[in-house]
C-alpha cells in the first residue's frame, strides 16, 4: 500500500499514513486531487479508481470516506476489505466509533492502523491481537483515557434519556 | 456492524457544531488539543484557521522548547503538533522534539514520539539525513522501518520469544529488502526460520519477503501449497479468520507466490493444481472476501502452466464477475477478463454482449476497463471498430494520464496494424489530427520495417485500399487523408505493375475537380500526378488538367501545373528529377547551396544586394525595432489558410520558407529561373520530403499561443501526447481562459473568418502559420485578438505580446435576398436602431452612391432601390442577418438598422459611420 487517507464528506482531511517517502507539497498535491476526485464520484459507481499509475480504493463510511492507493497488481478487492477491518477495529475499541471519535483521538486511531498495517503491509489480521495489543499499551496510560470512554458513554446515556 | 457504524457516524457530524451537546463539550475540553479542534470548527474562513494556527503554533514552540516542559506536557504538545501538519501547516520546529520525546520518555510518551517522526518524516527527508549520524535514531527507525541501516539490531529481534516483536522484526526486514536487497542476502536463512516459525502471523510476515524474491526458491513450492492447504481446510486459529473464511489475507499471499512459482513451469505448476482446485471449491460465501481469493485464484490459474479442467473453473468464475450486478465485482471480472483473453480470447466472445454493456457504462472507470480489454482482442478484422470506441473516449477525456495512456495504445495498434489504424484515425481525426501525425505515417511508410518484403506488401496493400477508395465516394474524406493518399499513390502505385497510371490519374483528376478539395491538397494531388505520368494516356490527362490550371488564381497551383506540364513531356528530365522509390539511397542535401554560386556571382555583378547570414540580418532587425509582427499581420489575408502555406518546401502545415519575408536575398534567388525552381523540387519532393520540415523544425523558435486562445490544460494534453486531442481549431467547448475572451467575443459557430496567428523564427527565418478560427457570439465594434510571442535569440528566450484589432466588419458578409424575403424578416427581429448618416453626394444619384460606398466597404448587399428608399442586407454566419433600411431625408441617410442579434445593429452603425465619414 501506498498511502492512507481518512476525510470527511466536506474534504476535511482526518488522518494520513504514507507508505512512500514523498515531499509535503507532493502529498498536499495528491491528497487534494484525490478528495476532489472521490467526492466527485457518485454512490452507484465502483470503489475502484485508475488514477495516476496507482489503483485507488475508496469506501464511504457514513460521514468518512477511507481511501487507500495500492499497486496496480494489487487485488482492489482485498484492500477493500483492509479498509472494512479497519474500521472495525476502530469500531470495537471505541465501541461504536463515529467520526468524533477519530478526530478527538486520532492519535489512537493512528496506533490502531500501526498495529494492523506496517509498513504498509497487513501485519496482524487477528482483530483480537490487534486490540490486545493497543489494550496493553493503554493499560500503561493512566486513566486519564478511561474517564473519557465513561465521559462518553455518559453523554450517550444523556442523549437516549 | 457496519449498520451500527453508520447509524452512530451518521448521527454524530451534528454534534461538532452544536456545543450544548454535554458530549462533545466535555470530550473536548479535556485536553488542548480539544480546544483547538473545537476553535477550528467555531472559525467560519480560511484566513481565521490560518490565524489561530500560526497563534497555536507559537505557543507550541515556547512549550516545546522550554526546559520545564514535562514529558507529559510534551506528548500533548506533540499531539497537537500532528495535528497542526495534518491541516496543511508546518510545525518543522517540533521535529527535533519528536525524536527526543522517542529517545527519553516512557513507553508511552516514547510511542507518541514515535507516532509523530513517522508522521512529520520519511527516509528522505533532509532532516533524517542530517540525523544519520546519531545512533539515537536507530531505535526509532527500526519501528518506524523506514531505514537501511544496521541489520543485526533487528535480526537479534527474530529470536525474541514474543511473536509480536518477531513479527514486527520479519516485516522490518522485509522493508530493508526493498530498499537494499543485497544487506539483507546474508541472512536468507533467517526468513526461512521464520516461514517456519510455530506462529502463523510471523509465517505470514515472511511471505512478503517470499513474495519479492520468490524466484530462487522453487524448493519451497511444496511447503507453500502444505500451508495453503492448511489454510484452506481452516488449520488455523480462529483468531485468523475474517468473516468466517479462514486467514483471507494469507491464502491471497500464498496464492500470489504460487503463481510466480508456477508460471512457465509444468512440474512446479503440477503439484499446485489439486490445492487450487480445492481453493475454488471453497470459496463459496457470498461475501467480498472470498470474491477477492477467487479473483487471485483465476489469475493464477491462468499464469501457471494450464490445466484444462481447472480453466474451464476459472472460466467459469471470470463469468459469474462479469455477470454480477455488483459493480465491483463486474469491474474485476472486466480485469481478469482482460488478463486471460490474450490466451483465450474466445472467452471474451462469450461475453460480447456484456462487454458492449459496459463501453456505455456511466462509469468511466468501467468504460475504461473495457477499452483495455477491447485493446488486447484488437486483431485485423476488429481493428476499426476498436480505434474508433478509443478515440472516442479520447475526446471525452479531460485526465490527463488517461489520455496519455491511451494515445500510447492506439499508436501500439497503429504498429501493429499500421495501414488500419492510421486509415481509421485519418478518417475519424479527419482534419483535427494534428499534422505530424500523417506525415510520421508517410515516414513510417517510407522508411519502412527491418524486411524489404513486409514493406513492400504494406505499400502494396496501401496503394490497393487507396484506388478502392477514391473509386468510391472521396467527398467526405478529410483533406489531410486526402493528401496521404495521393502521396501514397504517387509514390508506390508504380509497384503494382498490373495498375496503369492512367487510372490512377483519372481518379486524381477527380479529386482537382470536387470543390471541397483545398488548395493545399489540390497541390499534393499535381504533385503525385508529376510522379505518376507516365505513358500516352497519363500525359494527355496531365496536359488537359494543365490547360484547366493554367488560368488557376492560386500560384502554388499554376506552378505546380506549369511543373507537371514541363515534366511530362520531358521523360529523362522526369526520371532523373523524381527517380522511383526502389532508389535505396537517401537524398542527400547540399546545405551550402553550393549549385548556386554561379547564379550568385551573376546576380551580385548585376547589381544585387549581398547575402547577409540570418544572425546578421535580426541584429539589423533588432536595431529597426522591427521585431513587432506588425508587418507580417498586416500583410496576411485575413484567409490566408492553406494558400500560402503549401509553400513548396514541405507539404507541412506547419513550416514554411521564408516566403514571406520580402527582404530575403536567398529567395529572390530562387526565384530566379525555372531550372532552379525544379531543382528545388527535387530536393524536397524526393522520398524523404520531410528532411526539409526536420531542419526548420529544429530550428524554430519555441512560440506559443498563450492564454486567451490555448488554455493550459490543452497545452499539456498537446505536448504530451501528440495525437488528435488537441485540435489546431478550438471548438467551442467550455474552457475557463479560452472561455474569458472566447465568450465575450466569439464561440465557434462556423464562421468562415479566420486569423492567422504568425509565429515567426529569426534566426532561421522561417515562419510556422497557425490556423484558429473564431466566430462572433456578440458583436461589438472591434475585437481584440491578444497572444504572445516566444522566441529564441542568442540562447536567451523572449517574449513578446501582442494585440491585434480586428474589426467587425472582417466578419460581415453579403447577405442575398430577395425584396418579399427582407419584409417578412424585418419583422421577424427585434433588435433595431436607427440614425442619420451623411450623404457621400449630393444630388440626384446621393443615395446610390452612398449605398455603393457602404457595399464597397462594409461588404453589404444591396437588395433594391426605390426612389429615395433602399433596402440593404448583411449577415455575420448563416443565420445572424442583419437588414438596413435607408431613405433619404432632409439631406441625410435616415438609416435604420435591424437584426434578431443584440447589439450587431449598434456595432454596425459605428462601421456605417466611419465608412461614410471617410470619403
Amino acid at each position: 500500500m501506498q498511502f492512507m487517507l481518512l476525510f470527511s464528506r466536506q474534504g476535511k482531511l482526518r488522518l494520513q499514513k504514507w507508505y512512500v517517502p514523498l515531499s509535503d507539497k507532493e502529498k498536499k498535491k495528491i491528497t487534494r486531487e484525490l478528495v476532489q476526485t472521490v467526492l466527485a464520484r457518485k454512490p452507484k459507481m465502483c470503489s475502484f479508481l485508475e488514477w495516476r499509475d496507482l489503483k485507488v480504493v475508496y469506501k464511504r463510511y457514513a460521514s468518512l470516506y477511507f481511501c487507500c492507493a495500492v499497486e496496480v497488481q494489487d487485488n482492489e478487492l482485498i484492500t477493500l476489505e483492509i479498509i472494512h477491518r479497519y474500521v472495525e477495529l476502530l469500531d470495537k475499541y471505541f465501541g461504536s466509533v463515529c467520526e468524533l471519535d477519530i478526530i478527538f483521538n486520532f492519535e489512537k486511531a493512528y496506533f490502531i492502523l500501526d498495529e494492523f498495517l506496517l509498513g504498509g503491509e497487513a501485519q496482524e489480521t487477528s482483530k483480537k491481537n490487534v486490540l490486545k495489543a493497543i489494550e496493553q499499551a493503554d493499560l500503561l496510560q493512566e486513566v486519564r483515557h478511561k474517564t473519557l470512554r465513561r465521559l462518553k458513554l455518559y453523554s450517550r446515556i444523556g442523549r437516549e434519556m | 456492524m457496519s449498520d451500527v457504524v453508520e447509524k452512530t457516524l451518521t448521527a454524530l457530524p451534528s454534534l461538532l457544531s452544536l456545543d450544548s451537546q454535554p458530549g462533545s463539550a466535555k470530550l473536548s475540553s479535556t485536553s488542548k488539543l480539544g480546544a483547538l479542534i473545537r476553535g477550528i470548527t467555531e472559525l467560519t474562513s480560511k484566513h481565521e484557521e490560518e490565524k489561530l494556527i500560526q497563534r497555536e503554533l507559537a505557543s507550541l514552540k515556547d512549550q516545546v522548547s522550554s526546559p520545564n516542559t514535562s514529558m507529559r506536557q510534551m506528548k500533548e504538545a506533540m499531539v497537537r503538533a500532528i495535528y497542526c501538519e495534518m491541516l496543511g501547516y508546518e510545525a518543522s520546529f517540533s521535529y527535533i522534539h519528536a525524536i527526543k520525546l522517542a529517545q527519553q520518555g516512557s513507553i508511552l510518551d516514547k510511542r507518541v514520539g514515535y507516532l509523530a517522526v513517522t508522521l512529520f518524516l520519511n527516509e528522505n527527508h533532509e532532516f533524517v539525513l542530517t540525523c544519520y549520524d546519531y545512533k539515537h535514531i536507530i531505535p526509532i527507525i527500526i519501528y518506524c522501518v523506514y531505514d537501511t541501516c544496521n541489520t543485526p539490531l533487528v535480526e537479534e529481534k527474530l529470536n525474541h520469544p514474543k511473536e509480536i516483536i518477531r513479527r514486527k522484526a520479519v516485516l522490518a526486514l522485509y522493508k530493508f529488502y526493498l530498499i537494499a536487497p543485497n544487506q539483507v542476502q546474508h541472512i536468507h536463512n533467517r526468513f526461512r526460520k521464520a516461514l517456519c516459525d510455530k506462529d502463523p502471523g510471523v509465517m505470514f510476515a515472511s511471505l512478503h519477503i517470499y513474495l519479492q524474491m520468490i524466484k530462487g526458491y522453487k524448493d519451497l513450492t511444496a511447503s507453500f501449497v502444505t500451508i495453503l492447504k492448511q489454510v484452506v481446510s481452516g488449520k488455523l486459529p480462529m483468531d485468523f479468520n475474517y468473516h468466517s473464511v479462514p486467514a483471507p489475507w494469507l491464502q491471497i499471499q500464498l496464492l500470489r507466490i504460487l503463481s510466480i512459482l508456477g508460471k512457465n513451469d509444468q512440474s512446479t505448476s503440477e503439484i499446485m493444481y489439486d490445492v487450487l482446485d480445492e481453493s475454488l471449491k471453497r470459496a463459496e460465501i457470498n461475501h467480498n472476501i472470498t470474491y477477492a481469493i477467487l479473483y487471485e485464484c483465476v489469475k493464477c490459474i491462468y499464469t501457471i502452466y494450464p490445466k484444462t479442467d481447472l480453466l474451464e473453473k476459472a472460466a467459469k468464475c471470470i463469468g459469474n464477475f462479469v455477470l454480477s450486478s455488483k459493480i465491483n465485482l463486474k469491474y474485476l471480472g472486466l480485469k481478469a477478463l482482460t488478463y486471460v483473453v490474450q490466451q483465450d480470447p474466445k472467452l471474451a466472445l462469450q461475453h460480447q454482449m456484456t462487454i458492449i454493456e459496459c463501453l456505455d457504462h456511466p462509469d468511466v472507470i468501467i468504460k475504461r476497463e473495457t477499452l483495455e480489454l477491447l485493446f488486447r482482442i484488437t486483431n485485423a478484422q476488429n481493428i476499426t471498430v476498436i480505434v474508433e470506441k478509443m478515440l472516442e473516449f479520447l475526446h471525452q477525456s479531460k485526465d490527463d494520464h488517461t489520455t496519455i495512456d491511451l494515445v500510447g495504445k492506439v499508436a501500439e495498434i497503429a504498429e501493429k496494424y499500421p495501414l488500419q489504424t492510421m486509415n481509421t484515425v485519418f478518417s475519424l481525426g479527419g482534419d483535427m489530427i494534428q499534422p505530424d501525425i500523417p506525415n510520421s505515417f508517410l515516414k513510417l511508410l517510407s522508411e519502412g520495417f527491418e524486411s524489404e518484403e513486409e514493406n513492400k506488401k504494406l505499400r502494396l496493400f496501401a496503394v490497393d485500399s487507396y484506388i478502392l477508395l477514391l473509386e468510391g465516394e472521396t467527398r467526405n474524406l478529410p483533406q489531410r487523408f486526402l493528401q496521404v493518399i495521393s502521396w501514397v499513390l504517387g509514390e508506390y502505385s508504380h509497384l503494382r505493375n498490373d495498375l496503369d497510371p492512367a487510372r490512377v490519374m483519372t481518379l486524381l483528376t477527380k479529386l482537382l475537380e470536387m470543390r471541397q478539395t483545398s488548395s493545399e491538397t489540390k497541390t499534393w494531388v499535381l504533385m503525385a500526378m508529376t510522379k505518376l505520368c507516365s505513358g500516352e494516356a497519363s500525359v494527355s490527362i496531365a496536359r488537359s488538367v494543365c490547360e484547366d490550371l493554367s488560368s488557376s488564381m492560386d500560384t502554388v497551383q499554376r506552378q505546380r501545373a506549369h511543373e507537371l506540364l514541363l515534366l511530362s513531356q520531358d521523360r529523362a528530365l522526369r526520371s532523373q528529377l523524381l527517380p522511383l522509390c526502389s532508389d535505396p539511397e537517401p537524398l542527400e542535401v547540399d546545405s551550402s547551396l553550393s549549385f548556386l554560386d554561379a547564379f550568385v556571382s551573376e546576380a551580385l555583378a548585376a547589381g544585387a544586394a549581398p547575402y547577409k547570414p540570418p544572425h546578421q540580418r535580426q541584429e539589423e532587425l533588432a536595431q529597426q525595432k522591427a521585431l513587432s509582427l506588425e508587418p507580417y499581420e498586416l500583410s496576411l489575408p485575413i484567409n490566408m489558410s492553406s494558400s500560402c502555406v503549401t509553400g513548396r518546401q514541405s507539404p507541412t502545415l506547419m513550416s514554411v520558407s521564408s516566403g514571406l519575408s520580402g527582404d530575403s536575398a536567398e529567395l529572390s534567388h530562387k526565384g530566379g529561373s525555372t531550372t532552379l525552381k525544379l531543382e528545388g523540387v527535387k530536393r524536397v519532393w524526393g522520398r524523404e520530403g520531410y528532411l526539409s520540415k526536420k531542419e526548420p523544425v529544429e530550428e524554430v523558435a519555441q512560440a506559443e499561443i498563450p492564454s486567451p486562445l490555448s488554455s493550459p490544460n490543452q497545452h499539456t494534453g498537446a505536448s504530451g501526447t501528440s495525437s488528435n486531442t488537441h485540435p489546431p481549431i478550438p471548438t467551442p467547448e467550455p474552457e475557463q481562459e479560452k472561455q474569458q475572451l472566447a465568450s465575450s467575443l466569439f464561440v465557434g459557430l462556423g464562421s468562415q473568418s479566420s486569423l492567422c496567428l504568425v509565429r515567426a523564427d529569426i534566426y532561421a527565418l522561417h515562419v510556422a502559420v497557425f490556423q484558429y478560427s473564431l466566430s462572433v457570439i456578440r458583436p461589438v465594434v472591434h475585437f481584440e485578438v491578444m497572444g504572445m510571442l516566444s522566441y529564441q535569440s542568442s540562447h536567451k528566450s523572449h517574449e513578446v505580446e501582442f494585440t491585434y484589432k480586428l474589426p467587425l466588419t472582417n466578419f460581415i458578409r453579403p447577405f442575398t435576398v430577395s425584396t418579399e424575403q427582407y419584409g417578412a424578416m424585418w419583422l421577424a427581429f427585434s433588435n433595431d436602431t436607427k440614425q442619420n448618416l451623411n450623404l457621400v453626394t449630393d444630388g440626384q444619384d446621393s443615395l446610390t452612391d452612398t449605398l455603393n460606398v457602404l457595399k464597397g466597404k462594409l461588404n453589404l448587399h444591396i437588395v433594391e432601390i426605390i426612389g429615395m428608399e433602399g433596402i440593404v442586407a448583411c449577415r455575420l454566419a448563416q443565420d445572424q442577418p442583419c437588414l438596413l433600411h435607408c431613405h433619404i431625408h432632409a439631406g441625410t441617410l435616415a438609416v435604420w438598422l435591424r437584426s434578431p442579434v443584440p447589439d450587431l445593429p449598434d456595432s454596425l452603425l459605428y462601421h456605417c459611420q466611419r465608412a461614410l465619414e471617410g470619403t
